[in-house]
């Protein structure tokens, strides 16, 4: 599947009046101004299950979040739909909204998820913190770029944090 | 660690899956190996009200959404409502209350619904000793596809109306000091309508299959975690069940009346909150009883012990129905805590019906204000429980003190309770089972309580179970997730 025949969905989330975890919802902020062709955008606090009626919609999801402990700037990496053993609140994991798309709703969307790096999460406050952005400006630049012209076909992503560091450091 | 003169055996679970945020159970062991006590707890939300000293008042209302994720038009409204004093204008105009109404009952049809189809269903259609491999949202979906559909399109129509009076999910200003920003168009009316009869119908249901539930498993669910509680809730004058507004009513476990239509203005006359060296979570109390006695439950099973009566038809025949079981005494089963839930749901869903079909929606005249104040309290009820917003403000307009009770924190004692009357029912030597640990999270879930207003980034913990002997020396760790 080609960039121009997809249909691409990209949720950021996380919650802006705790620091770095407003990490996703600031990253959606900027990529809708951007107004990408066949990009639709959304933020929310977190990922609920409804999310997954719109995922089941779409060719392409990205669900882009804020990462506590993975690897700087940012990882990008795929995702599989998970059966659901660990569905544990009112919010949900990526994996799991992957899951009820294609379980309750036939979708056969792919997944991927951005992680971008933050560091401080423990306080109220409505600013990132200086490492943050630098983190999120290396990620924009990056899914900018793979959802204008990204190759979601490609079977060799890796999984792990630093293959999207490789990945990142490429396509800046 | 606990104190090696307490000369007890500690076994930690943590965090407690299925309910919100992190929490931790600790269970206390006597040198007899027998439970002692129980403790959740909780992280809770701190550094709150530095975050908000100095602000302007009217950007409280959205501010305080950043709270938590989970329940932010909870937070907004108690909110809007304390600063509706502040500028005199808690008088609202009709279409301001009723956006307002709209907004908070699309909150609680989309959070029970949520509860019951997503987190809870699993333990009622499966069991708590299911294999948790089914016992998930999942399992119901492959057994019960229809269900699991409802719950998403059920919490789906409640987020529309929420976005329809609120605005957008993240920046939620649909309710300001004194009013409203905005009224219902013909257009968002009409799309509400279109469903309301489905969502109405799966409500029904909903009621059904908890009833169900309830009344044929009645011998097993009625001691689990159950204990004899006072109740506390806000109450229309005329005794009525109202979610939005009222006065505080509180009953002891046998239905009198400890307090009455006392104004919320004055909470702190009524309410006093302990402090407990081991949880960061308060224990309120109802002043007049002590902590000992004073403790109180809220949310959906309160709420319907408190009511005289609930003013949608199908929601009181149901309430009826609900309160038959107890020989109209209050309900003080845990598990009674789903069935009133659904009760609720379908309270809310009526309530939307009859405001969608009400011509105030589309009213122009939005906000009211009167004489200013210098202090206010802004009380709702959550899906979850009473909700407490007290706020001052300076001359400048700035906020200088804020004070909130969350309803999870009202709720701290009885969830303390439930974990222990589980664990000492069924903890069985020095392990913690799956089965302890999967009837522990049923109690708790039981409450629905958003144990956190913690972030929500990658790479969190998945469920650790630990446990550790009276010298803190820790004997086994389990994980899931």
């Amino acid at each position: 599947m080609s960039k121009k025949d997809a249909t691409i969905l990209l949720i950021g989330y996380g919650n802006p009046g705790r620091l770095d975890d407003g990490l996703g919802p600031a990253l959606a902020g900027v990529v809708e101004s951007l107004v990408l062709p066949a990009v639709t955008v959304d933020a929310d606090y977190q990922l609920t299950v409804e999310d997954a009626q719109a995922v089941a919609a779409h060719d392409i999801v990205v669900f882009a979040d804020a990462d506590s402990t993975g690897e700087a700037p940012f990882s990008f990496r795929p995702i599989e739909p998970q059966a659901g053993i660990n569905f544990s609140t009112h919010s949900i994991e990526p994996r799991q909204v992957l899951g009820l798309a294609h379980a309750l709703f036939g979708g056969r969307t792919r997944g991927f998820i951005l992680g971008i790096r933050g560091y401080d999460f423990d306080d109220f406050g409505e600013s990132l913190s200086p490492r943050a952005r630098v983190n999120l400006a290396a990620a924009i630049r990056f899914v900018e770029q793979f959802l204008r012209e990204g190759d979601f076909e490609r079977d060799d992503w890796d999984t792990d944090h630093s293959s999207g560091e490789v990945l990142a450091t490429s396509m800046r | 660690m606990v104190a090696a003169t307490e000369r007890m055996q500690r076994i930690v679970i943590e965090p407690v899956t299925r309910v919100e945020g992190h929490g931790k159970v600790t269970i206390l062991l006597d040198e007899r190996k027998q439970v002692r006590q129980a403790r959740l707890h909780v992280v809770e939300f701190r550094g709150f009200e530095r975050f908000i000293q100095g602000r302007p008042f009217w950007e409280v209302p959205v501010l305080v959404q950043r709270l938590c994720g989970i329940c932010p038009v909870s937070h907004h409204l108690a909110a809007a409502k304390a600063m509706d004093r502040i500028v005199g204008g808690e008088n609202l105009t009709p279409t301001a209350e009723k956006m307002r109404r709209l907004m908070h009952y699309g909150q609680f049809f989309q959070s029970h619904a949520l509860h019951f189809f997503h987190l809870c269903s699993p333990d009622l259609l499966f069991g708590f000793d299911a294999d948790v491999a089914i016992r998930n949202v999942i399992g119901v979906a492959a057994k019960f596809p229809n269900l699991a559909v409802q719950g998403v399109m059920m919490r789906k129509y409640g987020q529309e109306i929420i976005k329809a009076t609120a605005g957008k999910k993240i920046h939620g200003t649909g309710a300001i000091p004194g009013g409203i920003n905005k009224n219902l168009s013909i257009a968002e009316r009409d799309g509400f309508l279109k469903d309301i009869e489905q969502m109405v119908q799966w409500s029904r249901e909903a009621v059904k299959i908890a009833k169900d539930y309830t009344v044929t498993n009645l011998k097993k669910v009625a001691p689990f975690g159950s204990f004899d509680s006072n109740h506390l809730s806000l109450i229309r004058q005329d005794g009525a069940m109202d979610l939005y507004h009222g006065n505080l009513r509180a009953i002891d476990p046998l239905g009198k009346k400890i307090f009455d239509q006392v104004d919320y203005q004055k909470y702190t006359d009524y309410i006093a909150e302990e402090v407990r060296s081991w949880s960061y979570m308060k224990f309120p109390f109802i002043k007049s009883l002590g902590p000992e006695k004073g403790w109180y439950r809220v949310g959906p099973l309160a709420r319907v012990n408190t009511a005289d009566f609930i003013d949608t038809p199908e929601a009181e025949a149901a309430r009826k129905e609900f309160m038959a079981v107890t020989d109209n005494k209050p309900n003080n089963l845990t598990m009674a805590y789903h069935w009133s839930r659904m009760i609720e749901l379908l309270h809310s869903i009526e309530k939307i019906e009859a405001l969608l079909h009400d011509k105030d929606l589309q009213g122009t005249d939005l906000v009211t204000k009167g004489q200013r104040r210098d202090e206010a309290v802004g009380l709702i009820e959550a899906p979850r429980g009473t909700l407490f917003h007290h706020y001052r403000v300076n001359d400048k307009d700035q906020v200088v003190m804020a004070n909130l009770i969350v309803s999870t924190t009202n709720n701290n004692e009885p969830m303390n309770r439930a974990v222990e009357k589980v664990a000492k029912d069924h903890l069985s030597g020095v392990t913690i089972t799956e089965g302890l640990l999967n009837h522990i999270e049923v109690a708790i879930r039981a409450y629905d309580p958003c144990l956190s207003c913690a972030t929500h980034a990658l790479g969190q913990m998945p469920l650790t179970v630990e446990l550790v002997d009276h010298e803190g020396k820790l004997l086994d760790t389990k994980s899931k997730g």
